[in-house]
């Protein structure tokens, strides 16, 4: 299932343009992360992936978004819905039953799914995102970091074939982000789940990424992999934006003893830098 | 705080037994994972909860009962979700809220406000309404908020999740000029490399309770068994064996260096 965006072009009503001719191909089963500094238009873009932008938002739009074929602006988003399951920055616009368990399987309901399936997917989704032990509990008495998880586990649970999260890691604590995304990992390579990551944490995204889009005001500025990304500190720096601790390292390096390193992931800086001491 | 227990309706304890205690210019950060207790405790110092056994004291004084504006002049919080804070309809009042409920004169809730503005690059955004800025703007609002009110004590809960590199470094820069000038920082957050490179100390929670309380440095060497993850130069300095182990990463590079110099000394007096 490939997303494909077209020379898009959107402005709020009343607003200046947030977004400005973006042109990308997302294919299946690709990790594609989205930086940019704030107001960029990162979760804009998210928004336009199942056509909340327009259709909710109103304003005022150029070019086009496609699913699979099926153009956004053409069909209600809930034609998207099994499709695209989008995680929001602020997960709790996103949450709104009695318990954690009904509100994952809120959305198994309008499905139409069978009992049993409804379970085990409830179940699968809660252990996944480890928060099985909270299934009775009220969304409103969990922490941020559990709400953000609870949202996540509520869109898997719907099984899409691309999971959009704006902001993951703005919640959640390290062990489960990684966790997190280890899970997603899995799933891309198991099921071809696509992800679309709008995300400021470069350590995250150099882990996880096949790509990264780099929006610019609205503008897409750069379409590189994590290591050609990651090695223009400067680059990055002057659009606002952080690299992995590791590049920073390679480029304290490169300048001091002219070793030509080029590190983006910690596994790989570790492998480069004891080589680096082996090889004197 | 003192052997604080709380637990929200019927549920179980949030906080069990938690003994700190902050002394004033302190740049001080509070870890955990999710659901540590963590937002539960800066509630406290700020009585929007009350313990069910135990004390809160700000300078030797108990604050329960004491009403939630009067502890607002002395501890100013920034949530970790700027939308719990902000309530506005421009972000001119907003700002000049905090100000105006301390009774302030005119003319000095004016000076304040415009100069939290100007602060957080917000004039562009003063008559706008704070609902419709970004993610990191809003933030920013919510943290000039708080900046208007000058506080002795700041509490910020995760205030650099969701901003981008530049808003974070000048976030960071902030919250220093205000510890230089002999404000009490207490910094929640799940960025080892920001506590790494700017808390002097840490509080760990774990559960509700309190695991250690150490210097940052102490608790990076005891990050195993406290289940945290340092930052990736801390781990590669241990990795390689360098010492002292690496807090930043210019520190990793000087001592990477002087290992690589070394290194290269041997090499050449072999051959």
């Amino acid at each position: 299932m490939t997303v494909v965006i077209q020379d898009l072009s959107y402005a709020y009503p009343d607003g200046d343009w947030a977004l400005r001719d973006v042109s990308l191909r997302v294919e299946q089963g690709e990790f594609l992360s989205i930086m940019g500094a704030n107001g960029a238009g990162k979760s804009t873009l998210c928004l336009a992936l199942n056509g909340i932008v327009p259709q909710a938002t109103g304003g005022r739009i150029r070019g086009n978004v496609t699913v699979d074929g099926m153009n956004t602006k053409e069909h209600p988003v809930a034609t998207f819905a099994q499709q695209v399951g989008i995680v929001f920055q602020n997960p709790e616009s996103q949450l709104f039953s009695a318990t954690v368990e009904a509100e994952v399987a809120f959305g198994l309901e309008n499905l139409g799914l069978p009992r049993d399936e409804m379970q085990d997917r409830v179940g699968w989704a809660l252990d996944l995102l480890r928060i099985d032990d909270l299934r009775d509990r009220s969304p409103s008495q969990l922490s941020g970091g559990e709400r953000h998880r609870l949202a996540i586990a509520s869109v898997l649970a719907m099984s899409p074939k691309i999971l959009v999260l704006d902001e993951p890691s703005a919640n959640l604590d390290p062990t489960g982000r990684s966790e997190l995304l280890s899970a997603l990992k899995d799933l891309k390579s198991t099921a071809g789940l696509t992800v679309i990551m709008a995300e400021h944490e470069s350590e995250l995204i150099a882990e996880f990424s096949d790509r990264i889009a780099v929006l610019d005001s609205g503008r897409l500025t750069k379409l590189e992999t994590p290591e050609r990304l990651f090695s223009d500190i400067d680059g990055m720096r002057a659009l606002g934006l952080g690299v992995p601790q590791v590049s920073e390292v390679a480029a304290c390096l490169n300048r001091k003893f002219g070793v030509g390193l080029n590190l983006t992931r910690y596994q790989d800086a570790h492998r480069s830098l004891r080589a680096l001491l082996n090889a004197r | 705080m003192c052997n604080v227990w709380f637990s929200y309706r019927d549920g179980d304890d949030v906080l069990k037994s938690v003994s700190i205690r902050v002394q004033q210019g302190e740049f001080l950060a509070l870890i955990g994972q999710n659901g540590s207790g963590k937002t539960t405790l800066a509630k406290h110092l700020l009585g929007l909860l009350h313990p069910r056994e135990g004390k809160v004291l700000i300078r030797g004084e108990d604050i329960h009962g004491k009403p939630v504006g009067e502890i607002a002049r002395r501890v100013g919080y920034v949530f970790q979700n700027p939308d719990h804070q902000i309530f506005s309809a421009t972000t001119r009042e907003e700002i000049s809220y905090g100000p105006r409920n301390l009774q302030l004169g005119e003319a000095e809730i004016v000076r304040r406000t415009e100069r939290a503005m100007e602060r957080f690059d917000l004039k562009v955004h003063a008559e706008q309404q704070p609902a419709t800025l970004s993610f990191g703007t809003r933030r920013k609002v919510a943290l000039a908020s708080i900046y208007a009110m000058d506080p002795q004590i700041w509490i910020l809960d995760e205030p650099t999740g969701g901003l981008d590199w530049r808003s974070e470094q000048a976030t960071m820069t902030l919250l220093h000029e205000l510890n230089e000038a002999g404000k009490t920082i207490v910094l929640i957050t799940h960025d080892m490399r920001i506590v790494a490179e700017h808390a002097k100390r840490c509080i760990v929670m774990s559960e509700g309770r309190v695991v250690a309380i150490d210097e940052t440095r102490r608790i990076m060497e005891q990050a195993g068994v406290l289940e945290i993850t340092p930052p990736q130069v801390w781990r590669l300095a241990c990795a390689f064996d360098l010492q002292p182990l690496s807090l930043t990463a210019e520190e990793f590079c000087w001592e990477y260096g002087r290992r690589l110099a070394t290194e290269s000394e041997i090499s050449v007096s072999r051959s």
